[in-house]
C-alpha cells in the first residue's frame, strides 16, 4: 500500500529559515512573506518618495541624505517584516506593509509642516523649536518594538481569554487614570493624558484594545446563552440582565468616564465597538436598533447636558455662518480650504500651505494632506485604510474560534470607525471629534497602540491558517484488524 | 519656503509622479488580495473547511503527487467499494448549510464535528464535538463513528464500526451529507 507522502518536500524559503520552529506537517503557505516583503520594499520607497518631492520643493536639489533617511526607515520596518516571519510566518502578508506606508507618509507630513514652521520661525527671528518629527520617529520605534512583543509573547490569540475580565478592569482603569491627580494632565482641554518625563501618553488607546479583548473573550463564551435564552418582548429579543450585564456595565462605565474627560471621539468609538461586536456574536438585528436608539438618545442628551458638544455641533453645522469661520469652527473651515487649494491633484508635497490649519499634523493631517496630495491622493490613502480593514475582517471570517473572530472583527471595526470619525469630521461629514488618525497623526500613543491592534491581527492571521495538527489530541488511528475481523467492535471514545 | 529654485514644470511631474506611485503601490495591495482570493486551491474550499487542508495546494510548487483533481464535479460511476480502483480526492459536502465544500483527500484523516479543530466544523445542533472521521486505510476511506450522539449513517445503515465508503454514497452527519468523489 503507497499512500501519498505527507508532504512534499518544501523549497528553502527563507519563511522557513527564519522561523524558529518548524511547521506542521503537511502544510504549505503560500509565498506570504516574500510578497509581504515586496510590499515594504515599495512603501518604503513611497516614503522616500515623499521625502525627496518635498525636499526637492523645499531646498531645490536633492541630497544623500534623503536615501539615508529611506534605507533608515525601511530598516525599521525591516525589524518588523522580520519579526513577522519569525513569529507569525503563516500571517496576513498586506497589513504591516499598508502601515508601514501610511506611517511613513505620515511621518514626511509631519516633518514637512515641522520644516514650515521653523521657517516661519527662522523668518521672525525666533528660536528653532525641536520638530515633531523627530519625537514621532522615536514613537514609531516604540511601536515597532511594541508590534515585535506582541507578535512574540502572544503565540496562541487564544491565551488571551484566561485575561478577559482581567483586559476589561484594566481598560477602565487606564480610562479612569487621567483624572487622578498628578500623573493626569489636561492638553487642549481635555484630560485624557498621562505625563511621565517629556512624553505624555492617552492611555484611552490602550483601553480600547483591552475592552475589544473584553467584550469578545465575554461574549465570545456567553453568546449561545444569550441569544437562545433571551426572552421576546415586542418581538424584540432582549437579553437578561444577568447575561449582559457585565459587558453593559463596563461599557456604562468606560462610556460615563470618557464623557466626564470630555473625550467625544473615543467614546463613540467604544460605543461602536461594542455594537459591532455584540451583532457579531449574537446576529440579532433588534439590538443594534436597541444600541442605535441608545446612540440617539445619549447624543441628545450630551448636546443638553454639555457647552463643549453644543459648539461642536454648531460649528459643524453653522460652520460658513456668522462669526463662526473666525471662532468656533476656523480650524473646520481652513481644513475645508486646504482641501479646496489641493483641488483634484494637489499642490504638490511642500507647496502648500498647510499650516494655516491649527493642529495640522495632529487631528487635521488630512486636511495637509488633501491640501498636497489632492483628492487622488487622499482615495488613495483611504483605499488603504480600507485595505487594512478588508484584510482584518478577512482574518475574522477565516478565525475558527469564536474568540479570535469577534476579537478581529472589532478591531478592525475600531480601525475603521476611527478612520470614519477622524475623516468625516475633518471633511465636516460629522461633527469634529477629537480622534488621531492611526499611522498618520501625530501622536505617540495612537501610533503604539494601533501597532499592537496589527500584531493581533496578524496574530489571528496566522493561527488560523496553520494548521492545528500540532495541537490535535492524540487519537489513536483505528485498528484495521477490527474491520477484518467483524467480532472485534473498536470503541473510540468521543472527546 | 523659497520658490525660486526647481522650475514648475519639475515640480509638476514630481506631482503627478508621486501620485502615480502611490497608486501604483495601491493597485499591487490589490493584486496581492487578488492572488490570496483567487488561488486555485483556495478557491474550492470554503468556510468551515480547515484552511491548512486549503493552503496545501498554494505553494509555489504547482505540482503535487495526488492527481490533478478534474473540475467537473459528476463522479464516473464505478463499482461499489472496489479498492484502488479510483482512488477517491475529495469529500464533497452534498446537503446541509456547508453544501458545496469540497475538502481534498491528502491521506490524512478527515476529522468532522462541531470542534474548532476539526478538518470539516459542522455548525449543527445535531452532530456532535467529535462525530466522525474518515480514515484512509489500504487505499479505501473507511469512515469512522467517534461516539457521536446521534450516529452517522453510510447509505442509511447506521455506523458501528469503521466501514470502508464507496465512491458517491452519501454519509449523513446530522443535517450534513457528504460523499467520496474522484
Amino acid at each position: 500500500m503507497t499512500l501519498p507522502p505527507l508532504r512534499r518536500p518544501r523549497p528553502a524559503d527563507l519563511t522557513a529559515t527564519f522561523a524558529g520552529f518548524p511547521l506542521p506537517a503537511g502544510l504549505d503557505i503560500p509565498p506570504y512573506r516574500r510578497r509581504e516583503l515586496v510590499l515594504l520594499v515599495f512603501a518604503g520607497l513611497l516614503a522616500t518618495g515623499a521625502l525627496a518631492a518635498l525636499m526637492l520643493a523645499h531646498d531645490g536639489k536633492l541630497t544623500f541624505q534623503i536615501a539615508t533617511y529611506g534605507l533608515g526607515f525601511f530598516a525599521l520596518w525591516g525589524v518588523a517584516h522580520l519579526a513577522v516571519r519569525w513569529f507569525a510566518p503563516a500571517a496576513d502578508p498586506l497589513l504591516l506593509p499598508l502601515t508601514a506606508a501610511l506611517n511613513g507618509i505620515g511621518l514626511v507630513m509631519i516633518y514637512r509642516i515641522d520644516l514650515a514652521r521653523s521657517d516661519a520661525q527662522r523668518k521672525a527671528g525666533e528660536d528653532v523649536t525641536v520638530g515633531a518629527a523627530q519625537t514621532q520617529l522615536v514613537w514609531t520605534l516604540l511601536a515597532i518594538i511594541v508590534f515585535v512583543l506582541v507578535l512574540a509573547v502572544m503565540r496562541d490569540h487564544t491565551t488571551l481569554t484566561r485575561y478577559t475580565y482581567t483586559a476589561g478592569l484594566a481598560g477602565i482603569v487606564l480610562l479612569l487614570l487621567p483624572v487622578v491627580p498628578g500623573i493626569g494632565a489636561t492638553i487642549n482641554g481635555a484630560r485624557l493624558w498621562l505625563r511621565v518625563g517629556p512624553f505624555s501618553f492617552q492611555p484611552s488607546e490602550v483601553s480600547k484594545i483591552l475592552l475589544a479583548i473584553f467584550f469578545a473573550g465575554y461574549l465570545g463564551r456567553m453568546r449561545d446563552v444569550i441569544s437562545v435564552a433571551s426572552p421576546t418582548v415586542l418581538g424584540l429579543k432582549l437579553p437578561r440582565p444577568r447575561d449582559l450585564g457585565p459587558v453593559v456595565v463596563a461599557w456604562a462605565a468606560s462610556l460615563g468616564v470618557l464623557i466626564v474627560e470630555k473625550d467625544l471621539g473615543s467614546s463613540l468609538l467604544l460605543f461602536a465597538m461594542f455594537l459591532v461586536i455584540l451583532y457579531t456574536a449574537t446576529e440579532q438585528v433588534s439590538w443594534v436598533l436597541v444600541g442605535l436608539g441608545l446612540f440617539c438618545g445619549g447624543a441628545m442628551l450630551a448636546y443638553q447636558l454639555f457647552d463643549h458638544v453644543q459648539v461642536r455641533v454648531d460649528g459643524w453645522l453653522h460652520a460658513f455662518q456668522g462669526t463662526n469661520p473666525t471662532s468656533t469652527s476656523y480650524q473646520l473651515v481652513q481644513g475645508l480650504y486646504g482641501f479646496a487649494a489641493g483641488g483634484v491633484l494637489g499642490t504638490g508635497i511642500g507647496q502648500g500651505n498647510p499650516t494655516k490649519v491649527p493642529f495640522s499634523n495632529t487631528d487635521f493631517i488630512m486636511a495637509s494632506l488633501g491640501e498636497e496630495l489632492g483628492l487622488t491622493g487622499v482615495m488613495a490613502i483611504l483605499v488603504m485604510y480600507m485595505l487594512i480593514v478588508m484584510r482584518g475582517l478577512r482574518a475574522a471570517v477565516a478565525a475558527r474560534d469564536p474568540f479570535g473572530k469577534l476579537l478581529a472583527t472589532g478591531l478592525s471595526a475600531t480601525i475603521a470607525f476611527q478612520v470614519f470619525v477622524q475623516v468625516g469630521g475633518v471633511m465636516r461629514l460629522i461633527p469634529l471629534t477629537g480622534l488621531t488618525l492611526p499611522f498618520m497623526s501625530y501622536g505617540g500613543s495612537s501610533i503604539v497602540a494601533n501597532a499592537a491592534i496589527i500584531a493581533i491581527l496578524l496574530r489571528i492571521s496566522d493561527t488560523t491558517t496553520r494548521d492545528k495538527r500540532e495541537k490535535a489530541d492524540p487519537a489513536p488511528l483505528f485498528d484495521p484488524g477490527a474491520v477484518a475481523g467483524a467480532e472485534t467492535q473498536v470503541v473510540v471514545k468521543a472527546t | 519656503m523659497d520658490p525660486t529654485q526647481p522650475s514648475e514644470l519639475v515640480l509638476l511631474l514630481v506631482k503627478i509622479g508621486y501620485l502615480t506611485l502611490l497608486w501604483a503601490f495601491v493597485l499591487l495591495a490589490v493584486r496581492a488580495v487578488r492572488a490570496d482570493l483567487f488561488d486555485p486551491a483556495r478557491r474550492r474550499t470554503r468556510r468551515g473547511v480547515a484552511v491548512g487542508a486549503g493552503a496545501q495546494g498554494a505553494g509555489p510548487i504547482p505540482h503535487r503527487p495526488r492527481p490533478a483533481q478534474p473540475r467537473p464535479a459528476a463522479p464516473a460511476p464505478s463499482p461499489p467499494n472496489a479498492p484502488n480502483a479510483y482512488p477517491p480526492s475529495k469529500v464533497v459536502v452534498t446537503k446541509g448549510p456547508l453544501a458545496g465544500t469540497v475538502i481534498p483527500l491528502t491521506g490524512e484523516p478527515i476529522t468532522i464535528g462541531r470542534a474548532p479543530d476539526s478538518t470539516l466544523v459542522l455548525d449543527d445542533d445535531f452532530a456532535s464535538g467529535r462525530h466522525a472521521r474518515l480514515v484512509p486505510h489500504e487505499g479505501r476511506w473507511f469512515v469512522e463513528d467517534l461516539n457521536s450522539t446521534n450516529g452517522t449513517f453510510l447509505e442509511h445503515t447506521k455506523v458501528t464500526t469503521p466501514m470502508p465508503v464507496p465512491l458517491g454514497a452519501p454519509v449523513r452527519i446530522g443535517k450534513t451529507v457528504l460523499e467520496l468523489r474522484r
